[in-house]
């Protein structure tokens, strides 16, 4: 047993900081593709002929019931062995979007369903096509009353995306791992570490909390 | 798709899962009793105790999973915490659920009607048999969907225990994608072992709150 001391983290802030960088780039591009790709799914399932349906609602109950750590294996390390070489940083990525994508895409069916069918109704009788009416009209609205549970996935995949440290991209866990190896200090580092996620969460939190009010008044 | 590889490696997922199983069940006990704890403190009347409560939620939900577990499990022996692999899982899973359960056990009871409360008081019962016979029963059945969900997420969030070495059905995984090179048949085995848990309890929570819904 050593006594804590958090003098150690200090030299390693650089190290740090470079982790909290590649977090944020994680949530960020991982949530603009768990967004657009979960809108893309929840139509599919919806509108879609059953060829292409029937794949996705199967694509979609396969990764509800399984951890997004073994799907980041199977991506990572088992493309890998079929021949399909994809650097860390993307396979993180896509592994962390499409996982929470298919929890998004939940949210929207339900939301585009949820939508008065009047909606739809009337703009076709004002002459929208079928897809111009998705686009202009359903949608946009069935996002909007979505804005809080699809806000609460993306605090979820903020604190999930420690998960791809597992693959070898320096985000804050690996870079916390890095400093680790060095010092032998995991206390102090896993410490900190946590209150800079707990840091970023409450940053996320603020402008979530911006969004959500501002939908709020346009509806 | 190769079967012989499904029937060579079959066994050791199975008793991977079994592992899985029992960390979900483990963590499950311990994270309804601490939730109890918490949500208990949450709504004392002792503004230090409700400070404690809700401090307990926003650092458990406010940070990784992940990293709750390696503070617990490599952090632990800086200050004379010493676990096994298994018993940090369970304690670090059941700590970290605790805090989501305990929101779903607030929620519960919050939204038992006032006038129950009141009505209950006014007819002489005291606090604590105003909640034990009157506001419990009936926040009991509105927990059953959120704790639900909660535990669905536990059962996959065991995966995340691989990472400090408890063998179970994701370490398993790794391990045969590793030296079998068929990712694919690995994955699903692993996979189907997964989803026969979680749709199991999604489905019996279905169940059970079907049937103790407030119709």
């Amino acid at each position: 047993m050593q006594g804590l001391d958090f003098s150690v983290v200090l030299p390693y802030a650089d190290i740090l900081w470079i982790g909290v960088w590649w977090t944020v780039v994680l949530t960020v591009s991982a949530s603009l593709l768990s967004f657009f790709g979960g809108i893309l799914f929840a139509l599919v399932v919806l509108y879609a002929p059953t060829v292409f349906a029937y794949p996705v609602r199967l694509f979609m109950w396969l990764f509800m019931g399984t951890p997004l750590l073994l799907q980041l294996f199977l991506i990572y390390f088992g493309l890998v062995q079929i021949g399909i070489d994809i650097p860390a940083l993307a396979a993180g990525i896509v592994g962390l979007g499409l996982h929470f994508a298919v929890y998004n895409a939940d949210i929207f069916r339900a939301g585009i369903v949820a939508i008065d069918s009047g909606q739809a109704e009337a703009a076709r009788s004002i002459g929208f096509g079928r897809w111009q009416t998705l686009r202009y009209i359903v949608v946009p609205q069935a996002v909007r009353n979505t804005a809080l549970p699809v806000g609460g996935n993306m605090i979820s995949l903020l604190k999930e995306s420690s998960i791809v440290s597992v693959i070898g991209i320096t985000e804050l866990v690996h870079a916390a791992q890095l400093a680790i190896s060095e010092t032998y200090r995991p206390f102090e580092f896993y410490l900190v570490a946590a209150a800079l996620y707990y840091v970023l969460n409450l940053v996320l939190e603020f402008g979530l909390r911006r969004v959500e009010r501002r939908v709020e008044m346009s509806r | 798709m190769d079967f012989s590889l499904v029937q060579r490696v079959y066994l050791f997922f199975v008793e991977a899962a079994l592992v899985t199983a029992q960390l979900s069940a483990l963590a499950f006990l311990l994270g309804l009793l601490v939730a109890a704890l918490v949500a208990a403190a949450r709504m004392s009347d002792v503004a230090a105790l409700r400070f404690a409560g809700a401090a307990y939620v926003s650092v458990f939900r406010g940070t990784p999973c992940l990293i709750q577990l390696f503070i617990l499990y490599f952090g632990g022996p800086q200050i004379g915490i010493n676990l096994e692999p298994f018993a940090a899982g369970v304690i670090g899973l059941g700590l970290n659920i605790a805090a989501y359960m305990a929101e779903g056990m607030r929620g519960a009871i919050l939204s038992v009607d006032r006038g129950q409360t009141e009505a209950s008081r006014s007819i002489g019962f005291g606090r604590w048999q105003t909640m034990q016979r009157v506001v419990l029963p009936q926040a009991a059945r509105l927990m059953i969907r959120p704790l639900g969900v909660n535990t669905v997420a536990l059962v996959k969030g065991t995966a995340l225990v691989s990472t400090i070495s408890v063998i179970e059905l994701t370490y398993t995984a790794q391990r045969f994608i590793g030296s079998t090179y068929r990712p694919f048949e690995i994955f699903g085995i692993a996979a189907l072992l997964y989803m026969v848990m979680v749709y199991g309890v999604a489905r019996m929570v279905d169940v059970l709150d079907r049937r103790y819904a407030i119709d």
